[in-house]
């Protein structure tokens, strides 16, 4: 049996948290009624077009096993990464065309990232000097971190050449729009893989001197 | 002076010092007359014994890795059939093989650079197969030149080899052109080959195409032609055959 005065107090505290819930959702909405009332719609900030200049691609061709220069106008950001994520993304997106001489499926969403770095040397080992703020606005030559999406890789044609060709590709356009980037690695969704599609080690640094398209290799 | 005395004067006794030195003697020209008898039966000895030669072949994948898709089969049953084949043709023509793999089983890449090293090759062939492009693809490693050292580092082991492996590409490209088959050299960085410490050649066989790739004219030859495959493996039979001939001259 419960007592008369606990069940009294009992109903004044219901009633007290439920008055209190009350009251703190008026105020929740009158914080957000005020939110909404203070908020400017209006544009702040034109938006940026960046201008188009000429983008240098050098293109596979697996007719031959060439790799072939063109240049096309792109809009290009000033921003060294993005710059070089785009390029890349148009030389994918020729790749993923259906008339293309080195068919990959995939496209410019095959770039998850481009990261440029401070190039370590190669003779001295890693860089031992502090980094700059922003690294991309470093005056010495730079490492270029691909990242690759993972569709990508488990998509590419599986082959020695085929790979070798996206490879070389990459890091051969990539020297030719960013003449800094002098070595290219890769990652495939932010983890390093062994190769690319089977064969085509992804796990070394690429050199862009070894990527220069030559024409002895050919028969 | 009876004769018993003279005898006895003329034939002392025999001491213990001096049987022992007849003995010797008698022991020395028997060694001698046997020499000799050797001498004239045995053939004439080689000036010096020639080295060993052998053909390490790397069927590339297998197991739970298939490798390319090809048009009817994946790569590493490709790859395992040539591999038989072309052991077959070399055995017949006296070279000795060694094989990475037998069936449809998974070696891995660090395996098959080990038993390509414990085999003390002279050539190491890394087979593939691949849809795209035309001929067929030779790649050497990629790694610069270095001077050979008593212990090669893992990853780098092909680099006091790829004088001779540039050198053995040239001939396989040789045999290859010679059987009307369209070759592309090239080099390139493969985790198995440049831990090989051996002439190493990544070879990948594609269709043979026609001439007029960008028209999408059809293949001449595609990968399960048996007539492909066979002047392929005889091509590259004869550039080993060739490569001992080179490899033993002085």
């Amino acid at each position: 049996m419960i007592a008369r005065h606990q069940t009294i107090l009992f109903g004044v505290l219901l009633a007290a948290s439920v008055a209190m819930g009350a009251v703190l959702w008026q105020l929740r909405e009158r914080a957000h009624q005020r939110l909404l009332q203070g908020e400017d719609s209006a544009p702040t900030q034109a938006p940026e077009v960046a201008p188009a200049e000429q983008a240098t691609l050098i293109v596979a061709n697996d007719a031959d096993s060439s790799l072939l220069s063109q240049v096309q106008t792109l809009p290009l950001p000033k921003d060294q990464g993005a710059r070089a994520r785009l390029v890349l993304g148009k030389l994918l997106d020729l790749y993923a065309a259906p008339d293309a001489a080195h068919p990959v499926p995939g496209g410019a969403s095959s770039i998850a990232q481009v990261f440029l770095l401070p190039a370590p040397n190669r003779d001295a080992g890693p860089a031992t000097s502090p980094s700059p703020a922003k690294p991309s606005e470093a005056s010495g030559p730079q490492l270029a971190v691909v990242n690759l999406t993972g569709s990508f890789a488990s998509s590419h044609p599986s082959g020695i050449e085929a790979e070798i060709l996206t490879i070389q590709s990459i890091v051969a356009t990539l020297h030719a729009n960013l003449p800094r980037v002098t070595q290219v690695r890769f990652l495939v969704d932010g983890q390093p893989r062994p190769t690319l599609a089977g064969h085509a080690d992804l796990t070394r640094t690429y050199l862009a001197t070894d990527a220069v398209p030559t024409e002895g290799a050919h028969p | 002076m009876g004769p018993l005395e003279s005898d006895r004067r003329f034939y002392p006794p025999p001491s213990q010092g001096g049987l022992i030195r007849r003995l010797c003697l008698a022991l020395a020209s028997f060694i001698v007359a046997l020499g000799s008898i050797v001498a004239a039966q045995a053939p004439p000895v080689p000036a010096a014994p020639q080295p060993r030669f052998v053909v390490v072949l790397d069927a590339a994948h297998g197991g739970d890795d298939p490798g390319g898709k090809l048009d009817t089969q994946a790569e590493k049953a490709y790859t395992l059939s040539l591999s038989v084949k072309l052991r077959s043709l070399l055995n017949a023509r006296g070279i000795q093989v060694v094989t990475t793999r037998e069936s449809d089983t998974n070696v891995d890449t660090n395996r098959r650079a080990e038993i390509a090293n414990h085999a003390n090759a002279q050539a190491c062939l890394s087979l593939h197969a691949s849809q795209t492009g035309s001929g067929v693809h030779l790649f050497a490693s990629s790694l610069p030149p270095a001077p050979p050292t008593r212990f090669p580092a893992w990853r780098t082991g092909q680099s006091a080899f790829i004088t001779r492996s540039l050198a053995m590409a040239g001939i396989l490209n040789s045999a290859l052109q010679h059987a009307g088959i369209a070759v592309t050299l090239g080099r390139t960085a493969m985790p198995a080959v440049d831990s090989m410490t051996c002439p190493a050649i990544a070879i990948e066989i594609a269709p043979d195409r026609a001439t007029d790739h960008a028209a999408g004219s059809a293949a001449k030859a595609s990968l399960d032609d048996p007539v492909y495959q066979a002047r392929v493996a005889e091509a590259i039979a004869a550039a080993m055959l060739e490569w001992k001939t080179e490899v033993r001259q002085p």
